[in-house]
Protein backbone atom coordinates (compact mmCIF):
# COMPACT_ATOMS: atom_id res chain seq x y z
CA UNK A 1 0.00 0.00 0.00
CA UNK A 2 1.21 3.40 -0.88
CA UNK A 3 -0.37 6.54 0.49
CA UNK A 4 2.31 8.92 -0.72
CA UNK A 5 -0.20 10.37 -3.23
CA UNK A 6 -1.83 12.14 -0.29
CA UNK A 7 0.89 14.77 0.05
CA UNK A 8 0.08 15.92 -3.46
CA UNK A 9 -3.65 15.31 -3.68
CA UNK A 10 -4.95 16.05 -0.17
CA UNK A 11 -6.40 19.47 -1.15
CA UNK A 12 -8.82 17.66 -3.45
CA UNK A 13 -10.14 15.64 -0.54
CA UNK A 14 -10.60 18.80 1.48
CA UNK A 15 -12.59 20.46 -1.30
CA UNK A 16 -14.63 17.30 -1.72
CA UNK A 17 -15.32 17.04 2.01
CA UNK A 18 -16.42 20.66 2.24
CA UNK A 19 -18.75 20.19 -0.72
CA UNK A 20 -20.24 17.01 0.72
CA UNK A 21 -20.82 18.75 4.03
CA UNK A 22 -22.46 21.74 2.32
CA UNK A 23 -24.61 19.44 0.21
CA UNK A 24 -25.70 17.40 3.24
CA UNK A 25 -26.35 20.50 5.33
CA UNK A 26 -28.71 22.12 2.82
CA UNK A 27 -30.38 18.81 2.00
CA UNK A 28 -31.09 18.02 5.64
CA UNK A 29 -32.27 21.54 6.40
CA UNK A 30 -34.66 21.58 3.45
CA UNK A 31 -35.51 17.92 3.97
CA UNK A 32 -36.71 18.58 7.53
CA UNK A 33 -38.71 21.67 6.49
CA UNK A 34 -40.47 19.86 3.65
CA UNK A 35 -40.66 16.68 5.70
CA UNK A 36 -42.62 18.45 8.47
CA UNK A 37 -44.84 20.04 5.85
CA UNK A 38 -45.52 16.72 4.10
CA UNK A 39 -46.14 14.96 7.42
CA UNK A 40 -48.68 17.61 8.47
CA UNK A 41 -50.34 17.37 5.05
CA UNK A 42 -50.57 13.60 5.29
CA UNK A 43 -52.08 13.85 8.77
CA UNK A 44 -54.53 16.60 7.84
CA UNK A 45 -58.24 16.01 7.49
CA UNK A 46 -58.30 17.63 4.06
CA UNK A 47 -58.44 14.72 1.57
CA UNK A 48 -56.79 16.80 -1.16
CA UNK A 49 -53.69 17.69 0.89
CA UNK A 50 -53.59 14.17 2.27
CA UNK A 51 -53.75 12.67 -1.23
CA UNK A 52 -50.96 14.84 -2.59
CA UNK A 53 -48.65 14.09 0.33
CA UNK A 54 -49.38 10.36 0.32
CA UNK A 55 -48.81 9.98 -3.42
CA UNK A 56 -45.63 12.01 -3.30
CA UNK A 57 -44.20 10.01 -0.41
CA UNK A 58 -45.11 6.65 -1.95
CA UNK A 59 -43.78 7.59 -5.39
CA UNK A 60 -40.47 8.98 -4.14
CA UNK A 61 -39.87 6.06 -1.82
CA UNK A 62 -40.65 3.66 -4.62
CA UNK A 63 -38.21 5.02 -7.20
CA UNK A 64 -34.39 5.00 -7.23
CA UNK A 65 -32.52 8.10 -6.13
CA UNK A 66 -30.35 7.81 -9.24
CA UNK A 67 -33.42 8.09 -11.48
CA UNK A 68 -34.68 11.08 -9.48
CA UNK A 69 -31.26 12.75 -9.80
CA UNK A 70 -31.21 12.19 -13.58
CA UNK A 71 -34.74 13.52 -13.97
CA UNK A 72 -33.80 16.70 -12.09
CA UNK A 73 -30.44 17.18 -13.80
CA UNK A 74 -31.07 15.95 -17.35
CA UNK A 75 -34.87 15.85 -17.58
CA UNK A 76 -36.00 19.14 -16.10
CA UNK A 77 -33.87 21.42 -18.32
CA UNK A 78 -35.65 19.95 -21.36
CA UNK A 79 -39.09 20.70 -19.91
CA UNK A 80 -38.38 24.03 -18.19
CA UNK A 81 -35.81 25.32 -20.65
CA UNK A 82 -33.38 26.25 -17.88
CA UNK A 83 -30.42 24.33 -16.61
CA UNK A 84 -29.57 24.25 -12.91
CA UNK A 85 -25.94 24.24 -11.85
CA UNK A 86 -25.09 20.65 -10.91
CA UNK A 87 -24.60 21.49 -7.22
CA UNK A 88 -28.08 23.00 -7.12
CA UNK A 89 -29.57 20.03 -8.96
CA UNK A 90 -27.89 17.73 -6.45
CA UNK A 91 -29.47 19.53 -3.50
CA UNK A 92 -32.88 19.47 -5.19
CA UNK A 93 -32.75 15.77 -5.97
CA UNK A 94 -31.47 14.79 -2.53
CA UNK A 95 -34.08 17.00 -0.85
CA UNK A 96 -36.89 15.56 -2.94
CA UNK A 97 -35.74 12.12 -1.91
CA UNK A 98 -34.97 12.64 1.78
CA UNK A 99 -38.06 14.77 2.50
CA UNK A 100 -40.25 11.75 1.70
CA UNK A 101 -38.41 9.58 4.21
CA UNK A 102 -38.20 12.34 6.82
CA UNK A 103 -41.95 12.98 6.41
CA UNK A 104 -42.72 9.39 7.30
CA UNK A 105 -40.42 9.52 10.32
CA UNK A 106 -42.07 12.73 11.52
CA UNK A 107 -45.58 11.40 10.90
CA UNK A 108 -44.82 8.34 12.99
CA UNK A 109 -43.40 10.62 15.68
CA UNK A 110 -46.49 12.81 15.79
CA UNK A 111 -48.75 9.75 16.00
CA UNK A 112 -46.63 8.37 18.84
CA UNK A 113 -47.57 11.31 21.07
CA UNK A 114 -50.38 10.31 23.44
CA UNK A 115 -53.79 11.57 22.29
CA UNK A 116 -54.39 12.97 25.77
CA UNK A 117 -51.73 15.60 25.13
CA UNK A 118 -53.71 17.16 22.30
CA UNK A 119 -56.91 17.01 24.34
CA UNK A 120 -55.27 18.66 27.33
CA UNK A 121 -53.78 21.53 25.36
CA UNK A 122 -56.94 22.07 23.30
CA UNK A 123 -59.01 22.09 26.51
CA UNK A 124 -56.99 25.13 27.58
CA UNK A 125 -58.25 27.05 24.55
CA UNK A 126 -55.13 26.77 22.41
CA UNK A 127 -55.63 26.46 18.66
CA UNK A 128 -54.66 23.36 16.71
CA UNK A 129 -51.56 25.01 15.24
CA UNK A 130 -50.35 26.42 18.58
CA UNK A 131 -50.89 23.00 20.13
CA UNK A 132 -48.85 21.32 17.41
CA UNK A 133 -46.08 23.84 17.77
CA UNK A 134 -45.68 23.91 21.55
CA UNK A 135 -46.84 20.48 22.66
CA UNK A 136 -47.05 17.85 19.94
CA UNK A 137 -44.06 18.54 17.66
CA UNK A 138 -41.50 19.02 20.47
CA UNK A 139 -42.51 15.66 21.95
CA UNK A 140 -42.59 14.04 18.52
CA UNK A 141 -39.05 15.28 17.83
CA UNK A 142 -37.78 13.73 21.00
CA UNK A 143 -39.32 10.40 20.04
CA UNK A 144 -37.93 10.41 16.51
CA UNK A 145 -34.44 11.72 17.17
CA UNK A 146 -32.78 8.29 16.75
CA UNK A 147 -34.65 7.61 13.49
CA UNK A 148 -33.92 11.12 12.25
CA UNK A 149 -30.22 10.76 13.06
CA UNK A 150 -30.20 7.55 11.09
CA UNK A 151 -31.79 9.28 8.10
CA UNK A 152 -29.19 12.07 8.31
CA UNK A 153 -26.44 9.45 8.07
CA UNK A 154 -28.18 7.79 5.13
CA UNK A 155 -28.37 11.14 3.32
CA UNK A 156 -24.65 11.80 3.81
CA UNK A 157 -23.75 8.37 2.45
CA UNK A 158 -26.24 8.42 -0.42
CA UNK A 159 -25.06 11.88 -1.44
CA UNK A 160 -22.01 10.16 -2.98
CA UNK A 161 -24.22 9.41 -5.95
CA UNK A 162 -24.22 13.07 -7.05
CA UNK A 163 -20.58 12.71 -8.11
CA UNK A 164 -22.07 11.15 -11.24
CA UNK A 165 -23.40 14.53 -12.44
CA UNK A 166 -20.02 16.14 -11.74
CA UNK A 167 -20.49 17.57 -8.28
CA UNK A 168 -17.09 17.85 -6.64
CA UNK A 169 -17.82 15.86 -3.49
CA UNK A 170 -15.70 13.35 -1.58
CA UNK A 171 -16.50 10.55 -4.01
CA UNK A 172 -15.70 12.75 -6.97
CA UNK A 173 -12.31 13.73 -5.56
CA UNK A 174 -11.54 10.06 -4.93
CA UNK A 175 -12.40 9.26 -8.54
CA UNK A 176 -10.14 11.98 -9.90
CA UNK A 177 -7.23 10.87 -7.75
CA UNK A 178 -7.82 7.26 -8.75
CA UNK A 179 -7.63 8.23 -12.40
CA UNK A 180 -4.52 10.34 -11.95
CA UNK A 181 -2.53 7.87 -9.88
CA UNK A 182 -3.66 4.68 -11.63
CA UNK A 183 -4.05 3.19 -8.16
CA UNK A 184 -7.71 2.68 -7.28
CA UNK A 185 -7.41 1.03 -3.87
CA UNK A 186 -5.76 3.61 -1.61
CA UNK A 187 -7.69 6.71 -2.82
CA UNK A 188 -10.99 4.87 -2.34
CA UNK A 189 -9.99 3.71 1.14
CA UNK A 190 -9.38 7.36 2.03
CA UNK A 191 -12.83 8.22 0.63
CA UNK A 192 -14.42 5.56 2.82
CA UNK A 193 -12.52 6.78 5.88
CA UNK A 194 -13.66 10.37 5.37
CA UNK A 195 -17.31 9.32 5.05
CA UNK A 196 -16.94 7.20 8.15
CA UNK A 197 -15.43 10.03 10.19
CA UNK A 198 -18.34 12.29 9.23
CA UNK A 199 -21.09 9.77 9.95
CA UNK A 200 -19.48 8.51 13.15
CA UNK A 201 -19.14 12.07 14.46
CA UNK A 202 -22.75 12.77 13.55
CA UNK A 203 -24.06 9.67 15.27
CA UNK A 204 -22.16 10.61 18.42
CA UNK A 205 -23.60 14.14 18.29
CA UNK A 206 -27.09 12.70 17.93
CA UNK A 207 -26.42 10.49 20.93
CA UNK A 208 -25.52 13.54 23.02
CA UNK A 209 -28.64 15.37 21.81
CA UNK A 210 -30.79 12.38 22.74
CA UNK A 211 -29.38 12.21 26.24
CA UNK A 212 -29.97 15.95 26.68
CA UNK A 213 -33.58 15.68 25.62
CA UNK A 214 -34.16 12.75 27.92
CA UNK A 215 -33.50 15.06 30.89
CA UNK A 216 -37.23 15.51 31.47
CA UNK A 217 -37.91 11.76 31.64
CA UNK B 1 -74.41 28.82 32.90
CA UNK B 2 -74.47 25.67 30.75
CA UNK B 3 -77.64 24.40 29.16
CA UNK B 4 -77.93 21.17 27.18
CA UNK B 5 -80.83 20.48 24.85
CA UNK B 6 -81.53 17.02 23.46
CA UNK B 7 -77.86 16.03 23.15
CA UNK B 8 -77.04 12.91 21.16
CA UNK B 9 -73.71 11.25 20.48
CA UNK B 10 -72.92 8.15 18.45
CA UNK B 11 -69.64 6.35 18.00
CA UNK B 12 -70.37 4.57 14.74
CA UNK B 13 -73.24 2.21 15.65
CA UNK B 14 -72.94 2.78 19.35
CA UNK B 15 -75.50 5.26 20.67
CA UNK B 16 -73.70 6.68 23.71
CA UNK B 17 -75.85 9.69 24.57
CA UNK B 18 -79.55 9.36 23.90
CA UNK B 19 -81.05 12.77 24.36
CA UNK B 20 -79.65 14.65 27.35
CA UNK B 21 -81.45 17.73 28.68
CA UNK B 22 -79.79 19.43 31.60
CA UNK B 23 -78.80 22.74 33.04
CA UNK B 24 -75.81 23.63 35.19
CA UNK B 25 -75.93 26.80 37.25
CA UNK B 26 -73.25 29.18 38.41
CA UNK B 27 -71.60 28.16 41.67
CA UNK B 28 -73.07 24.68 41.57
CA UNK B 29 -71.14 21.48 42.22
CA UNK B 30 -72.77 18.74 40.17
CA UNK B 31 -71.56 15.18 40.49
CA UNK B 32 -72.28 12.68 37.73
CA UNK B 33 -72.20 9.00 38.61
CA UNK B 34 -73.15 5.84 36.79
CA UNK B 35 -71.81 2.51 35.60
CA UNK B 36 -68.96 2.49 33.10
CA UNK B 37 -70.21 2.88 29.56
CA UNK B 38 -73.19 4.92 30.73
CA UNK B 39 -71.96 7.98 28.82
CA UNK B 40 -70.98 10.21 31.71
CA UNK B 41 -67.47 10.97 30.45
CA UNK B 42 -68.78 11.47 26.92
CA UNK B 43 -71.34 13.96 28.23
CA UNK B 44 -68.59 15.89 30.02
CA UNK B 45 -66.35 15.87 26.95
CA UNK B 46 -69.18 17.16 24.78
CA UNK B 47 -69.41 20.25 26.99
CA UNK B 48 -66.09 21.59 25.69
CA UNK B 49 -66.45 19.72 22.42
CA UNK B 50 -63.53 17.35 22.86
CA UNK B 51 -66.25 15.08 21.52
CA UNK B 52 -68.36 16.53 18.75
CA UNK B 53 -72.06 16.10 19.56
CA UNK B 54 -74.04 14.44 16.76
CA UNK B 55 -77.27 16.22 17.55
CA UNK B 56 -78.66 18.73 20.00
CA UNK B 57 -77.48 22.04 21.38
CA UNK B 58 -75.18 23.18 24.14
CA UNK B 59 -75.34 26.74 25.39
CA UNK B 60 -72.53 28.25 27.42
CA UNK B 61 -73.47 31.60 28.94
CA UNK B 62 -76.30 31.87 26.42
CA UNK B 63 -74.19 31.34 23.31
CA UNK B 64 -74.65 28.18 21.32
CA UNK B 65 -71.25 26.48 21.28
CA UNK B 66 -72.45 23.66 19.04
CA UNK B 67 -73.14 26.20 16.33
CA UNK B 68 -70.80 25.83 13.33
CA UNK B 69 -69.77 29.49 13.43
CA UNK B 70 -68.88 29.52 17.12
CA UNK B 71 -65.23 29.72 18.08
CA UNK B 72 -64.71 26.84 20.47
CA UNK B 73 -61.23 28.02 21.49
CA UNK B 74 -62.81 31.19 22.84
CA UNK B 75 -65.23 29.16 25.02
CA UNK B 76 -62.61 26.68 26.15
CA UNK B 77 -60.64 29.53 27.73
CA UNK B 78 -63.46 29.77 30.25
CA UNK B 79 -63.88 26.03 30.86
CA UNK B 80 -61.10 24.21 32.68
CA UNK B 81 -60.77 20.47 32.35
CA UNK B 82 -59.03 17.87 34.48
CA UNK B 83 -58.44 14.41 33.02
CA UNK B 84 -58.26 10.94 34.46
CA UNK B 85 -54.69 10.50 33.23
CA UNK B 86 -53.56 14.05 34.13
CA UNK B 87 -52.10 14.70 30.67
CA UNK B 88 -49.37 17.00 31.91
CA UNK B 89 -46.91 18.07 29.23
CA UNK B 90 -43.86 15.90 29.97
CA UNK B 91 -41.34 18.08 28.14
CA UNK B 92 -42.21 21.17 30.17
CA UNK B 93 -41.55 21.91 33.84
CA UNK B 94 -44.46 22.19 36.26
CA UNK B 95 -44.29 25.97 36.04
CA UNK B 96 -44.21 25.93 32.22
CA UNK B 97 -47.15 23.53 32.18
CA UNK B 98 -49.18 26.10 34.07
CA UNK B 99 -48.01 29.27 32.32
CA UNK B 100 -48.15 28.04 28.71
CA UNK B 101 -51.81 28.72 27.96
CA UNK B 102 -52.09 32.02 29.87
CA UNK B 103 -49.08 33.34 27.95
CA UNK B 104 -50.01 32.00 24.50
CA UNK B 105 -53.78 32.34 24.63
CA UNK B 106 -54.51 35.19 27.03
CA UNK B 107 -51.33 37.13 26.22
CA UNK B 108 -50.50 37.58 29.88
CA UNK B 109 -46.87 38.80 30.29
CA UNK B 110 -44.54 35.94 31.22
CA UNK B 111 -43.54 37.42 34.58
CA UNK B 112 -47.13 37.94 35.64
CA UNK B 113 -48.10 34.45 34.49
CA UNK B 114 -45.30 33.01 36.61
CA UNK B 115 -46.50 34.87 39.68
CA UNK B 116 -50.04 33.57 39.15
CA UNK B 117 -48.69 30.06 38.62
CA UNK B 118 -46.68 30.12 41.85
CA UNK B 119 -49.76 31.32 43.75
CA UNK B 120 -51.79 28.47 42.28
CA UNK B 121 -49.08 25.97 43.15
CA UNK B 122 -49.24 27.26 46.69
CA UNK B 123 -52.99 26.64 46.88
CA UNK B 124 -52.52 23.06 45.68
CA UNK B 125 -49.56 22.64 48.05
CA UNK B 126 -46.83 22.17 45.48
CA UNK B 127 -44.92 25.42 45.47
CA UNK B 128 -41.60 23.61 45.86
CA UNK B 129 -42.20 21.59 42.68
CA UNK B 130 -42.33 24.55 40.29
CA UNK B 131 -39.11 23.73 38.48
CA UNK B 132 -39.26 19.95 38.27
CA UNK B 133 -40.53 17.90 35.36
CA UNK B 134 -43.81 15.98 35.67
CA UNK B 135 -42.00 12.62 35.58
CA UNK B 136 -40.61 13.40 39.03
CA UNK B 137 -44.08 13.76 40.56
CA UNK B 138 -46.39 11.18 42.11
CA UNK B 139 -49.84 10.63 40.61
CA UNK B 140 -51.54 12.77 43.22
CA UNK B 141 -49.05 15.58 42.69
CA UNK B 142 -49.52 15.37 38.92
CA UNK B 143 -53.25 15.70 39.27
CA UNK B 144 -52.90 18.70 41.58
CA UNK B 145 -50.62 20.36 39.03
CA UNK B 146 -53.20 19.57 36.34
CA UNK B 147 -55.85 21.33 38.44
CA UNK B 148 -53.56 24.33 38.86
CA UNK B 149 -52.93 24.36 35.10
CA UNK B 150 -56.64 24.51 34.39
CA UNK B 151 -57.19 27.18 37.05
CA UNK B 152 -54.46 29.38 35.55
CA UNK B 153 -56.87 30.36 32.79
CA UNK B 154 -59.29 31.60 35.48
CA UNK B 155 -62.12 29.45 34.14
CA UNK B 156 -65.74 30.00 35.09
CA UNK B 157 -66.45 26.29 35.24
CA UNK B 158 -64.24 23.27 35.91
CA UNK B 159 -64.91 19.90 34.34
CA UNK B 160 -63.46 16.89 36.15
CA UNK B 161 -63.32 13.61 34.23
CA UNK B 162 -62.76 10.87 36.83
CA UNK B 163 -59.90 12.83 38.42
CA UNK B 164 -59.04 10.19 41.03
CA UNK B 165 -59.64 6.97 39.08
CA UNK B 166 -56.03 6.52 37.98
CA UNK B 167 -54.58 7.25 41.42
CA UNK B 168 -53.22 4.91 44.05
CA UNK B 169 -55.67 4.85 46.97
CA UNK B 170 -53.42 6.79 49.31
CA UNK B 171 -53.28 9.72 46.89
CA UNK B 172 -56.99 10.12 46.32
CA UNK B 173 -57.38 12.18 49.47
CA UNK B 174 -54.94 14.96 48.54
CA UNK B 175 -56.68 15.53 45.18
CA UNK B 176 -60.13 15.50 46.75
CA UNK B 177 -58.92 18.06 49.32
CA UNK B 178 -57.97 20.46 46.54
CA UNK B 179 -61.33 19.91 44.86
CA UNK B 180 -63.17 20.57 48.12
CA UNK B 181 -61.24 23.79 48.57
CA UNK B 182 -62.30 24.87 45.09
CA UNK B 183 -65.92 24.00 45.75
CA UNK B 184 -65.89 26.02 48.96
CA UNK B 185 -64.53 29.00 47.06
CA UNK B 186 -67.66 28.90 44.93
CA UNK B 187 -66.24 27.41 41.73
CA UNK B 188 -68.80 25.93 39.37
CA UNK B 189 -67.83 22.28 39.06
CA UNK B 190 -69.08 19.33 37.06
CA UNK B 191 -67.47 16.16 38.34
CA UNK B 192 -67.63 12.68 36.87
CA UNK B 193 -66.45 10.39 39.63
CA UNK B 194 -66.76 7.15 41.55
CA UNK B 195 -65.99 8.90 44.83
CA UNK B 196 -69.33 8.64 46.56
CA UNK B 197 -67.95 10.30 49.68
CA UNK B 198 -67.07 13.41 47.72
CA UNK B 199 -70.47 13.37 46.01
CA UNK B 200 -72.25 13.22 49.34
CA UNK B 201 -70.15 15.83 51.05
CA UNK B 202 -69.63 18.43 48.33
CA UNK B 203 -72.27 17.83 45.68
CA UNK B 204 -75.14 20.27 45.40
CA UNK B 205 -76.74 17.95 42.93
CA UNK B 206 -76.20 14.38 41.82
CA UNK B 207 -76.95 12.99 38.36
CA UNK B 208 -77.19 9.27 37.86
CA UNK B 209 -76.64 8.17 34.28
CA UNK B 210 -77.28 4.82 32.68
CA UNK B 211 -77.32 3.72 29.05
CA UNK B 212 -76.90 7.22 27.67
CA UNK B 213 -79.61 8.89 29.71
CA UNK B 214 -79.90 10.79 32.95
CA UNK B 215 -82.01 8.35 34.91
CA UNK B 216 -82.28 10.18 38.18
CA UNK B 217 -81.14 13.39 39.78
CA UNK B 218 -81.41 15.13 43.11
CA UNK B 219 -79.62 16.22 46.24
CA UNK B 220 -76.87 13.60 46.80
CA UNK B 221 -78.01 12.66 50.30
CA UNK B 222 -81.57 12.07 49.13
CA UNK B 223 -80.53 9.97 46.17
CA UNK B 224 -78.16 7.87 48.26
CA UNK B 225 -80.68 7.27 51.04
CA UNK B 226 -83.77 6.86 48.94
CA UNK B 227 -83.11 6.18 45.24
CA UNK B 228 -86.32 6.37 43.20
CA UNK B 229 -85.28 4.37 40.19
CA UNK B 230 -84.54 0.64 40.28
CA UNK B 231 -81.35 1.06 38.27
CA UNK B 232 -80.07 3.72 40.66
CA UNK B 233 -80.85 1.38 43.56
CA UNK B 234 -79.05 -1.44 41.82
CA UNK B 235 -75.96 0.67 41.07
CA UNK B 236 -75.77 2.22 44.53
CA UNK B 237 -76.14 -1.13 46.25
CA UNK B 238 -73.11 -2.30 44.32
CA UNK B 239 -70.83 0.70 44.91
CA UNK B 240 -71.86 1.44 48.49
CA UNK B 241 -71.47 -2.15 49.65
CA UNK B 242 -67.74 -1.77 50.13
Amino acid sequence: MDFSFLSRYYPMYITGTLNTLALAFFTLLLGVVFGVLLALMRLSKNPFLKGIASSYIEFIRGTPLLVQLYIVYYGLPQVTGMRFPSFFAGIIALTINSSAYIAEIIRAGILSVDAGQMEAVRSLGMSHSLSMRYIIIPQAFKNILPALGNEFIVVIKESAIVSIIGIYDIMYSGNIIRGNTFRPFEPLIIVAIIYFIITFTLSNLMGIAERRMRLSD
Amino acid sequence: MIKIEDLHKNFKDLHVLKGINEEFHKGEVVVIIGPSGSGKSTLLRCLNRLEEPCDGKIFFKNSNITDKGSNINEHRKHMGMVFQHFNLFPHLTVLENITLAPIKVKNIPTEKAKIIAIELLETVGLKDKAFVYPSKLSGGQKQRVAIARALAMSPEVMLFDEPTSALDPEMVGEVLEVMKKLAKEGMTMIVVTHEMGFAKEMGDRLLFMDEGKIVEEGIPGDVFNDPKHSRTKDFLSKVLRA
